[in-house]
């Protein structure tokens, strides 16, 4: 039976999100673009908030079971406050829902509990490579055997929260697959190089991380000696994106909303003229459309559908071009004060261009 | 509970109707589309007697979808209208429009109506022939801009009746609604016109006009670009008398010039048929879709999901991007008869799903003939028909830009004159 009402509790969940989000991210949003550097003590509020606990079960320290629709609606209302805090906030996700979903009992028990019953720590994972083209299901870091151990080597960019990390999951190619490597603190061979310098997101701190003859043990391999599918990872980081994308576009387009209602030009508001008028009306409907597409994808991983694969990229991709047209409309809006750091439009636009990048970044 | 997972009802329903698609309309799309004007009897009367057969009736948005709906059952008529125009569409757009049933008139009638009036004017689509409606706003001078519409009703007090006169135009099922066919029931055109030219929207109001009348006149078929099966009639109102109660809505209300009621009853009409429409537009782009994919196929292209946009062929991007946006679209098509269900207010998703699907069905269509070259463009294969099929989309039910405006000042929140 179709519904697009969320739950009593996910309203809950929601209004808490969207409290954190317009009194404590969007106000440090600015400093901590133009200062690349996070404000550590809300992000332990965020990951306070128990959004990732949420998604585990009570044996492995948590307090619920998974659900992509509601780590969705959590993570739209966050990004609408800002997205480098909730990439942030949502770091250790990284580390946790890829054993949820796709390790042995063992590795479930032994390393969930350490993350999910403690403070914000930096559990993170290695995906994206330097390369144009980069294909998360054909990557060049590669996992080898050796006696009892996989030996891991390449580089990895964009790693979140790399310096001094507490675990990792590090993806490499195994037989031509993608498959998750639970990479301990201070492993030898792991070198944590520069921090990037990027278009937007300068708040995250996401570094390159060399492996050089990495060795893990068998029983480190994410599912244990029989691997394990990558499609549903891959598909929630999708879901993931989308939705971040989702909630900061809805940002910038009611700043710019806003915005029209009160500039005036020519004698009225600028949000009369039909120019104006007609970018808010169709920003506002790809908004509520990729919207959609991500809540349906997102129960879609839930339910476990067939077709989930599909359409978990097909809301990342409508995500994609939805974040950019937004964003960059939500500049123009405001004409040449939209260009001036002390309006969000800028830095919204800045970021917004990142999902074509970020996928990989966050998970639900 | 956020939920996805369609209702079997609906299921089941639009099971049969894909057959329906498959063997009624898919064979003689091209014959109808090659032969303007001539009507699909077969098809009519089929979907006549299989709607009679199902309790139905009509394709109309009725309340009385509600009818079988159990009180304590959710309601789905509106999403079950949605998913069955989005099939028949996918089968032939045209032909969708040449549903018997009511179409846009007894969707009027259902909105604005009296619990007297829908009885009494809807009755007939349940009788042993087949019959037909429609919905006259658009004129010579305007279309767009309905509350400059001149058509009007002068109530001659000794009679008791109303006195129309004008010219409407693009009356969809004008013809099948007003001409006596001896294969139909006689129908009726809900014809809106001012009660008082000089108040502007105010003044406008629905009024039945029934088959028959005299002095309304078919005075012309147009000839279209796409959807030929379906006859878009210009209508001629030369002094026709209709009783006092045709006037849709109780009357108290319906004839003090000082409210714009009756205009905010044809506001309500496109709040609960615009979804439609945007439906039948998502079924011509399934349909372009789901072919040109087949073709891509025979040809040895597989579109390949999940690679980065770098790795991509061409057409793998452009197939993507359709299917994306394909979605997208029909989500908010089923999120705004959802609302309409659930007696939400869905203005403004009704009017995004209208934004969005006259969008997409054009945009996808006009690629799928790109992308298939000199296959594409020829008359042998259905993509050029669905091209200019879909195009009406964009235009009917408000235009892209008239939706925009919708849009556009519900979330300013502007009023018609701050932004017109
Ligand atoms: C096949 C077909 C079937 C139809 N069926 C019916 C029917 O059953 N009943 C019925 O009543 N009508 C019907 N119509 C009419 C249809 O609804 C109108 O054609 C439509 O509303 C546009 O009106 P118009 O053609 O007068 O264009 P105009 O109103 O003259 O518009 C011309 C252009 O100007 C734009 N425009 C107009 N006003 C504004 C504005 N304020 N801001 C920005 N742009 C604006 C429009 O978007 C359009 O692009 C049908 C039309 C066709 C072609």
């Amino acid at each position: 039976m179709y519904s697009f009402e969320p739950s009593e509790e996910q309203r809950m969940l929601v209004d808490a999100v969207k409290r954190y989000a317009a009194n404590d991210l969007r106000p440090a949003m600015r400093d901590a673009d133009e200062e690349a550097q996070l404000n550590m003590d809300l992000v332990e509020k965020g990951w306070e908030l128990g959004i990732l606990q949420a998604s585990v079960p009570e044996e492995y320290g948590g307090f619920g079971e998974r659900s992509a629709v509601t780590s969705v609606l959590a993570a739209e209302e966050m990004a609408w406050g800002d997205l480098a805090a909730s990439l942030a906030v949502m770091t250790p996700g990284l580390y946790v829902l890829p054993l949820l979903l796709a390790g042995t009992e063992e590795q479930k028990q032994e390393l969930i509990p350490p993350v999910i019953e403690a403070e914000w720590k930096p559990y993170t994972a290695a995906l994206l490579e330097w390369k144009f083209d980069f294909d998360a299901n054909d990557l060049q870091t590669t996992a080898q055997e050796d006696g009892d151990a996989y030996v891991i080597n390449g580089e990895k960019v964009y790693v979140p929260f790399a310096d001094g990390y507490e675990g990792m999951i590090v993806y490499a190619k195994v037989d031509g697959k993608t498959q998750g490597f639970v990479v301990p603190k201070a492993a030898a061979g792991v070198t944590v190089g520069e921090r990037h310098k990027l278009l937007g997101v300068h708040a995250l701190p996401l570094y390159r991380v060399k492996f050089e003859g990495v060795r893990v043990p068998k029983e480190n391999r994410l599912g244990g000696a029989a691997g394990h599918d990558f499609a549903p990872i891959l598909a929630s980081m999708w879901v993931a994106n989308a939705a971040l994308a989702v909630g900061m576009s809805r940002a910038a387009l009611e700043y710019a909303i806003d915005y029209a209602k009160e500039r005036e030009a020519f004698g009225v508001k600028i949000g009369q003229k039909q120019a104006i008028a007609f970018m808010l009306a169709e920003m506002a409907t790809e908004v509520e459309g990729v919207r959609l597409l991500t809540w349906e994808a997102a129960w879609k991983l839930d339910k476990g559908k067939d077709d989930f694969y599909k359409h978990a990229y097909l809301a990342h991709n409508g995500a994609v071009d939805m974040a950019m047209m937004v964003t960059d409309r939500a500049v123009q809006v405001l004409g040449g004060h939209g260009y001036i750091r002390e309006h969000p439009v800028e830095l919204w636009m800045r970021n917004g261009r990142g999902f074509a990048t970020f996928a990989g970044l966050a998970m639900v | 509970m956020i939920d996805f997972e369609m209702p079997e009802v609906i299921a089941k329903q639009q099971y049969l109707l894909k057959t329906v698609a498959d063997n009624m309309m898919r064979p003689v799309s091209r014959y109808y589309d090659e032969h303007e004007h001539e009507i699909p009897w077969d098809y009519i009367e089929f979907m006549h007697t299989a709607m009679k057969a199902s309790g139905a009736g009509s394709l109309a948005p009725s309340e009385g979808g509600e009818k079988k709906e159990k009180k304590d059952r959710p309601r789905i008529g509106y999403q079950m209208l949605a998913f069955m125009i989005e099939m028949l569409s996918w089968g032939d757009a045209g032909m969708y429009l040449v549903t018997p049933g009511g179409g846009l008139g007894a969707a009027a009638v259902e909105a604005t109506g009296t619990p007297e009036q829908k009885r009494r004017f809807l009755e007939r689509f349940k009788k042993e022939k087949p019959a037909f409606a429609a919905m006259a706003m658009t004129e010579p001078c305007c279309g767009s801009d309905t509350a400059a519409i001149r058509t009007t009703a002068v109530l001659d007090k000794e009679t008791n009746e109303w006195v129309l006169n004008g010219e409407k135009i693009f009356v969809t099922a004008g013809d099948k609604s007003l001409t006596p066919y001896e294969q139909l029931e006689p129908g009726f055109v809900v014809v809106w016109a001012t009660i008082d030219p000089k108040a502007g929207r105010a003044g406008i109001r629905p009024f039945v006009v029934e088959a028959g009348t005299p002095g309304v006149k078919v005075t012309k078929l147009e000839h279209k670009m796409g959807i030929r099966v379906s006859d878009t009639a210009a209508i001629v109102l030369q002094n026709a008398r209709i009783p006092f109660d045709n006037i849709l809505g109780s009357p108290e209300v319906i004839t003090d010039k000082k409210t714009s009621k009756g205009f905010k009853g044809a506001m309500s009409t496109f709040n609960a048929t615009r979804p439609l429409v945007s439906a039948s537009a998502m079924g011509v782009a399934r349909a372009t879709l789901e072919l040109l994919k087949e073709m891509l196929k025979q040809e040895g292209v597989e579109i390949r999901y999940g690679l980065p946009r770098a790795k991509m062929t061409n057409i793998e991007r452009e197939v993507i991007d359709m299917e994306t946006m394909l979605r997208e679209a029909w989500l908010l098509v089923l999120k705004a008869v959802w609302l309409a269900d659930q007696r939400q207010p869905n203005a403004l998703t009704a009017s995004m799903s209208k934004v969005k699907a006259g969008e997409v069905v054009t945009k996808i269509t006009q690629k799928a003939v790109e992308l298939m070259g000199p296959l594409g463009y020829s008359r042998d294969f259905l993509l050029e028909k669905w091209f200019r099929d879909a195009k009406i989309n964009d235009i009917f039910e408000g235009t892209g830009q008239i939706n925009r405006l919708i849009v556009a000042r519900q979330i300013l929140g502007f009023h018609g004159a701050q932004l017109r």
